[in-house]
């Protein structure tokens, strides 16, 4: 547990990309194989689940501590990390134990724990545990506990840390990360080094990603080079067709083939060795019905016929990845779009529909059909040159997005709440207001994202100036500060007092040059409800 | 009995003695328990304080009419037995004694009670009314002994040597900026200063402090110098073109508040050392009880979640609600200012 938490620890250290390959690549090399898939599954997001929820797990360090519970939740709200808190206010060992458990082993104390039946029985494991274990270790081991470990490094950083300590290549190693597997029942040298080929059949591949489009004029210079289509608001899913077996993997790595039963047919209807990449979307009365609904599918593990009539599901097709079992992925997009419509047309199912190109002769005409988009439900464009290749995670060049622009209102603070992780400490969570028909200011909002650091710092010194009442995290502030809210729409709603809810939003500016009474009303916000 | 000192708008204030402990407005006179920018203000007609304080005062109040004390040196105006005594926070740092008929109240100021090396280390009084900091008054907040941090920062400078790179160490110039010279290894190569440093280096030598040699931009005998050297400068110096010089280099913050994760990324430096010259959890519940007093008054930082903890122990508390903030992640502009 040392080395992890010397590891975890540097990494924190550092934020240069380079730096932290080096890092992860040194321990995976001395590591042992236990530890080698722990790391790989918990940087991969495989972690054990949860001991105890967050109100056992500050009941446990109160009592370790011998603090009262109202002031471990006061310590709380001011770190802002639970797993941090915890393991600040819980005394050092007067002398350290040097228990020389490694991660595997710590891990397995986790699930130790977690199969123990009484809750007296997991606090005193947790407390013993606590008290053998330095600071940096006590908080892995809590956010091991409460399920949350995140760590700063991406699935990207830990490929190239793998391809750099045993010299394997990138994307084979991002292929082998993918899927259904654990890490209680494989091993590393299985995982890693020794792959099979039947292990494959369920495995999507890595997902494709596109940054938003920042300067169109290598498009506006030779627009017949590039594709058009729409970028539709759904979940970004690839699906398989393998010996016989379908398989659904959403963007997020799961697997989802149960939840979809529209799409069980296919198996029959598609030939073996296909895996298409596209966007499952609730569709009705050829449309898209609002993400909204299909967030209803989503959560359900049990289907009700009255829900799947409601809300049926279609897979809107953007690409062919494999066909006839092999990987077409570095075939340019044209010849890769053509045999996605030829399979689509034969499969002939109304599930599977195919996204629709336009081809640009023009910049003005991709400007066009970009205006459509609020029309047609979809949230821009994606611009794809036409040559692309299908990579692997977020890269820049070949593919763009291009989102209609947001719509915005002019909104006054009225509560802010200290931040979590990076901001704690700060207020950085804001809750916005616009006037309501007796001109009070009703809340509309929460955002945090979109300001720039010494804006923050500049905002977070107000607040502590400006506040009316504390109650707990969060102060309510005098009603000064306007700010322009982006949003990518908006929807009426039953939960908010407001009356509506907006999706996606975030602060575009800090209008400091508006005075609050200048911000936008409820009724210039219900007008844009009618609008989309 | 009336109470001896109360809260006015001008700031801490014992109306037997007619006078005022760390005033933030100006005054007749003002009793300073340090040089540190929100307890000294300028202004006052007359300042009184421990004589180590006086150079840091002159330095960064100008031309005042300053006397010193001793610690525990006590004098007596219209009844009122005044003194001083170690706060162990930065050099000169005092905490404030006042006896009338056989009451006693002790102002804090602010105070550590984990030995720094470089002033007088904080010495409990007796008293039947403590008022308190509570700066970190969270029991998150538990130092490490002095030695593992000055370890930390000796082997942070020295690889960053070994690399060719700079090591920038942001700390306050008043307090952690001696006490990081004061306990470091020098002969790893030259420590330079920035101006606003430079001048608390300054006031504190004119106290009679001992402090390795350090140098100051103007002093390099030539640009190499620069190289893999360690530099200390207040927060307010990041990112500033004078920092330009010593490319490459890396950061780091030398503060309380780096105990907490998300504090130290949002500084955005390299590194955070959990260094503070306030007095931790333990340090403030130790401290406090050592007085004996029966009665607590909480001044700044997590006050209101402090006195109530207090309440709790037994023991007589409330907020004062002053303007003392006590360690700030970014120290309050200095007005000493490098190109």
């Amino acid at each position: 547990m040392k080395a992890f938490a010397d590891l975890f620890e540097a990494l924190d250290q550092t934020n240069k990309t380079q730096e932290k390959i080096n890092l992860l690549a040194e321990y995976l090399s001395h590591a042992s194989d236990e530890d080698r898939l722990w790391i790989i599954a918990l940087f991969t997001g495989r972690k054990p689940s949860r001991i105890a929820n967050t109100t056992q797990l500050r009941n446990w360090a109160a009592r370790a501590a011998g603090l009262p519970q109202w002031l471990v939740e006061a310590t709380w709200h001011t770190v802002g990390d639970l797993g941090e808190t915890l393991a600040g206010i819980i005394p050092e060992p007067e002398v350290p134990t040097h228990q020389p458990n490694s991660l595997a082993t710590t891990i397995q104390q986790v699930f130790h724990i977690q199969s123990l039946d009484s809750e007296e029985a997991k606090e005193a494991a947790v407390i013993t545990l606590w008290k053998q274990l330095s600071k940096t270790e006590r908080f892995l081991f809590n956010k091991l506990s409460a399920g949350s470990l995140r760590i700063g490094v991406s699935q990207g950083l830990l490929i190239k840390a793998i391809s750099k300590a045993f010299q394997l290549e990138e994307n084979i190693i991002a292929h082998r990360l993918m899927g259904n597997w654990d890490p209680r029942t494989t091993t590393f040298q299985q995982l890693i080094l020794q792959p099979q080929a039947t292990d494959h059949l369920s495995k999507p591949y890595p997902f494709f990603l596109a940054y938003a489009l920042e300067d169109s004029s290598q498009i506006q210079q030779n627009p017949s080079a590039w594709l058009a289509e729409h970028k539709w608001d759904g979940i970004r899913a690839q699906l398989i067709v393998r010996n016989g077996q379908l398989y659904v993997w959403t963007r997020g790595e799961e697997l989802v083939t149960d939840r979809y039963p529209e799409f069980h047919s296919l198996v029959s209807q598609l030939p073996s060795g296909t895996v298409i990449d596209g966007e499952i979307l609730a569709w009705q009365n050829n449309k898209p019905l609002s993400f909204q609904f299909l967030q209803k599918r989503m959560g359900r593990k049990t289907l009700s016929k009255k829900l799947l009539q409601e809300i049926p599901v279609i897979l809107m097709a953007y690409d062919l990845l494999e066909h006839q079992g092999m990987d077409i992925r570095n075939e340019p997009l044209v010849k890769r779009k053509k045999l996605l419509e030829e399979l689509v047309h034969q499969c002939n199912a109304n599930t599977l529909k195919l996204s629709e190109l336009y081809f640009a002769d023009s910049w003005e005409s991709l400007l066009q059909e970009r205006q459509r988009s609020a029309e047609k439900g979809s949230e821009g464009l994606m611009l794809k040159h036409r040559d692309s290749v299908y990579g692997t995670g977020r890269r820049k060049g070949g593919w763009w997005k291009w989102k209609v622009d947001p719509f915005t209102i002019d909104a006054v603070m009225i509560y802010a709440q200290s931040g979590h992780g990076r901001r704690a400490g700060l207020y950085t969570d804001y809750t916005f207001a616009v006037w309501d028909e007796q001109r009070k200011l009703v809340p509309i909002a929460k955002a945090y994202s979109g300001l720039k650091d010494e804006e923050i710092l500049q905002l977070d010194r107000w607040i502590k100036q400006h506040t009316i009442e504390k109650f707990g995290p969060v102060r309510s502030v005098e009603a000064v500060q306007v700010f322009e809210l982006a949003f990518e729409g908006i929807q009426p709603s039953t939960r908010h007092k407001s009356g509506v809810a907006l999706r996606f939003p975030r602060i575009a500016r800090w209008r400091t040059d508006k005075k609050a009474e200048e911000a936008n009303t409820l009724a210039d916000l219900k007008t844009l409800i009618s609008i989309v | 009995m009336d109470d001896l000192v109360i809260l006015t708008e001008y700031g801490l204030y014992c109306p037997q003695a007619d006078l005022f402990i760390d005033p933030w407005k100006a005054v007749k006179k003002a009793i300073i328990t340090h040089g540190h920018s929100d307890h000294a203000r300028s202004g006052s007609e007359n300042y009184l304080c421990h004589h180590q304080s006086i150079p840091i005062l002159k330095s960064r109040l100008g031309n005042i009419a300053v006397q010193g004390l001793e610690y525990k040196e006590t004098f007596t105006i219209n009844g009122v037995t005044i003194s001083l005594h170690p706060a162990g926070h930065v050099v000169g740092s005092a905490q404030v004694r006042l006896e009338y008929k056989g009451e006693v109240w002790v102002i804090s100021g602010d105070y550590k009670t984990q030995p720094d090396g470089i002033c007088e280390p904080f010495e409990p009084v007796t008293c039947h009314t403590f008022i308190t900091e509570s700066t970190f008054g969270l029991p998150f907040f538990q130092w490490q002994t002095q030695s593992v941090v000055m370890q930390q920062i000796q082997q942070w400078w020295k690889k960053n040597q070994s690399e060719g790179i700079s090591s920038v160490l942001f700390a306050y110039s008043l307090g952690k900026a001696q006490r990081i010279l004061a306990n470091l290894d020098n002969s790893l190569g030259p420590i330079i200063v920035h101006g606003a440093t430079h001048a608390m280096n300054e006031a504190c030598r004119r106290s009679g402090i001992v402090l390795p040699q350090t140098y100051r931009v103007s002093e390099l005998p030539n640009a190499s110098w620069c190289k893999g050297a360690l530099v200390i400068a207040p927060s307010s110096a990041a990112g500033s073109p004078w920092l330009k010089r010593f490319e490459p280099y890396r950061t780091a913050v030398a503060s309380g508040w780096m105990a907490m994760r998300g504090a130290r990324r949002w500084q955005a430096a390299d590194r955070g050392f959990v260094l503070s010259d306030h007095a931790d959890w333990h340090g403030l519940n130790l401290a406090i009880q050592a007085t004996g007093a029966e009665q607590v008054l909480v001044t700044h930082g997590y006050t209101d979640l402090f006195s109530r903890w207090l309440c709790e122990q037994g023991l007589k508390s409330s907020v004062l609600k002053t303007q003392f903030r006590g360690e700030q992640v970014n120290e309050p502009e200095t007005e000493i200012t490098e190109v």
